[in-house]
């Protein structure tokens, strides 16, 4: 999933200086699996919003809301009649939401309530980690099932380097040596020759270098 | 490994006739001044047979490789040119080694960088578009087959003399031996490794070198760090990533009263030069005077390495 992070209230607070009236909006999707921008967050958030406006004299009205998704112009449609009613949208989606929002309402203003932060997964309930880079061109065939290029700090695609100490990576005694969990891996799967293959230079094409992306599936595009 | 020199590189010839070589290092200044630099050299001058020129090395700013190289030239010394991935993608590194190389440039050690954390910069995004074991197999066809990675046709080779670095240190130590055989495969030609202090570590290392026939694919220079204190013993023991210190060598600093400790970290280099003379596979030494130039003379020296041959 997409995670994100909320952004530190003082921020959000002076995005929407000036405003009146604002639509917080949630998203239904993966920012309300890691607990940031669903339901409840828009609850909160709004609270503490409407409650630090009062203390300051100049109150803020918020109308609260989540669609299922907002990276979905099908369900960006659902809010259509609240835009008239408020100077202002707050959106607690991630990056992708925010701006199928703007796209869609051209001329209200859209703020960020999160920090887009990665692709990855809940290993327990409120912690979440890196997984995916979305380089575009998966290599976990290769690297048994461990990505090199989200787990390495530098993406070395040969390593590791000569930082890794005792299954940790250089930049930090907590954040494991992505490498070593690749050499793990290999090992108990009787895959160690694959190590000696040399991994030549990627393409880079696939990534964000070659552009913004784009998915299509011709047998829907009736 | 022995036959016909590739480049011009006097470190290539040493190596290529069986002399046990010695290179030294040079850090570049942090500011535009190439004084310093000269200074260095003047120190440096005769006392080894190439020197390195860090590439912003700890990812801290300096004045850039290749420029200190030039100057250094300017001096009458070799230097090897070192090359991070850290900073520039294949266009821009592609780019510097022809111009290292028309500039004279003779060597280049092709390293991944150390991670910017550790630097001035720590908010700088990192490149990575190549990886050491990548960027030595971009030099080495552009040297010898005259083809850009992209697969045009160089009009004038670059001709450098390619190494790398290597530690025997880190974890996982399974792979240390496979890693440099990965880096023999790229076409890596001299090696210089991480400080070494833990002989016993270094020599299980060489004879996994040596049992592949590694070290007769490529040259492998031990690197040799002198400490100038009880202080800088411990902080390599316990700060520096990678490095492999043993208590025995911290106890010996600390047994020396501190006026001493100087000349007793210069001991203790000489003493691991004298060891890396007996281990098979061995082909010289790469000495690492952090910062304290003027001792690689009284070390090569003490080591009984000088005078350096004449090629």
């Amino acid at each position: 999933m997409v995670v994100g992070e909320r952004k530190p209230f003082d921020e959000i607070k002076k995005t929407l200086e000036g405003h009146k009236k604002v639509l917080v909006l949630g998203c239904g999707g993966c920012v309300t699996v890691c607990l940031t921008g669903g339901h409840d967050a828009v609850q909160v958030l709004s609270s503490q919003l409407r409650m630090a406006r009062d203390n300051e004299g100049s109150p803020l009205e918020i109308i609260e809301k989540t669609v299922e998704r907002q990276c979905d112009p099908e369900y960006v449609e659902e809010v259509a009649a609240l835009i008239p009613e408020v100077d202002a949208v707050l959106s607690m989606a991630c990056g992708a939401g925010v701006q199928f929002m703007a796209e869609r309402y051209t001329t209200t203003p859209l703020y960020p309530a999160l920090n887009t932060t990665f692709v990855g997964g809940s290993v327990k309930e409120g912690y979440y980690v890196e997984r995916c880079q979305t380089c575009g061109e998966c290599k976990l065939a290769y690297t048994g099932g461990i990505c090199p290029i989200a787990r390495c700090s530098k993406s070395l695609l040969n390593g590791p380097c000569g930082g890794s100490t005792k299954g940790k990576c250089e930049i930090d005694p907590e954040v494991p040596c992505g490498w070593q969990l690749i050499v793990d891996r290999l090992e108990a799967l009787g895959q160690m020759d694959r190590y000696e293959e040399i991994n030549m230079a990627c393409d880079w094409r696939t990534n964000r270098d070659g552009g913004p992306r784009k998915m299509i599936r011709e047998d829907f595009q009736r | 490994m022995s036959g016909e020199c590739k480049t011009d590189s006097r470190l290539e010839k040493i190596l290529k006739s069986g002399q046990f070589a010695v290179t030294g290092e040079c850090g570049p200044p942090r500011g535009a001044d190439p004084e310093v630099i000269r200074k260095k050299c003047a120190l440096l001058k005769s006392k080894a047979d190439a020197f390195n020129i860090t590439d912003n090395q700890t990812s801290v700013v300096r004045m850039s490789s290749i420029s200190s190289a030039v100057v250094m030239m300017q001096e009458g010394l070799e230097p090897v040119m070192q090359m991070v991935c850290r900073d520039r993608n294949r266009i821009a590194i592609q780019s510097d080694i022809l111009g290292g190389a028309a500039l004279g440039i003779k060597n280049m050690l092709c390293l991944s960088g150390d991670h910017q954390k550790f630097g001035d910069h720590p908010q700088a995004k990192n490149v990575f578009d190549l990886d050491s074991i990548q960027l030595i197999r971009t030099v080495r066809t552009m040297r010898d087959e005259g083809k850009f990675m992209g697969g045009d046709d160089i009009k004038g080779a670059p001709k450098l003399f390619i190494g790398a670095a290597e530690n025997p240190f880190a974890d996982p130590f399974a792979i240390r031996v496979p890693r440099l055989a990965k880096k023999v495969a790229a076409g890596v030609e001299f090696i210089q490794t991480q400080c070494i202090f833990n002989l016993d570590k270094f020599k299980e290392w060489m004879k996994g070198v040596v049992d592949r026939g590694l070290h007769e694919k490529v040259y492998i220079l031990g690197g040799v760090t002198p400490f100038k204190s009880l202080g800088m013993a411990r902080y390599m023991a316990s700060k520096v990533p990678g490095m492999d210190v043993p208590d025995h060598l911290i106890q010996r600093m600390k047994d020396t009263p501190k006026e001493k400790q100087a000349e007793e970290g210069i001991k203790i280099a000489v003493e691991i030069i004298q060891e890396l003379k007996q281990v098979p596979g061995v082909a010289g030494v790469h000495i690492m005077a952090i910062e304290w130039e003027e001792k690689v003379g009284e070390i090569a020296e003490m080591a009984g390495l000088l005078p350096r041959p004449a090629v």
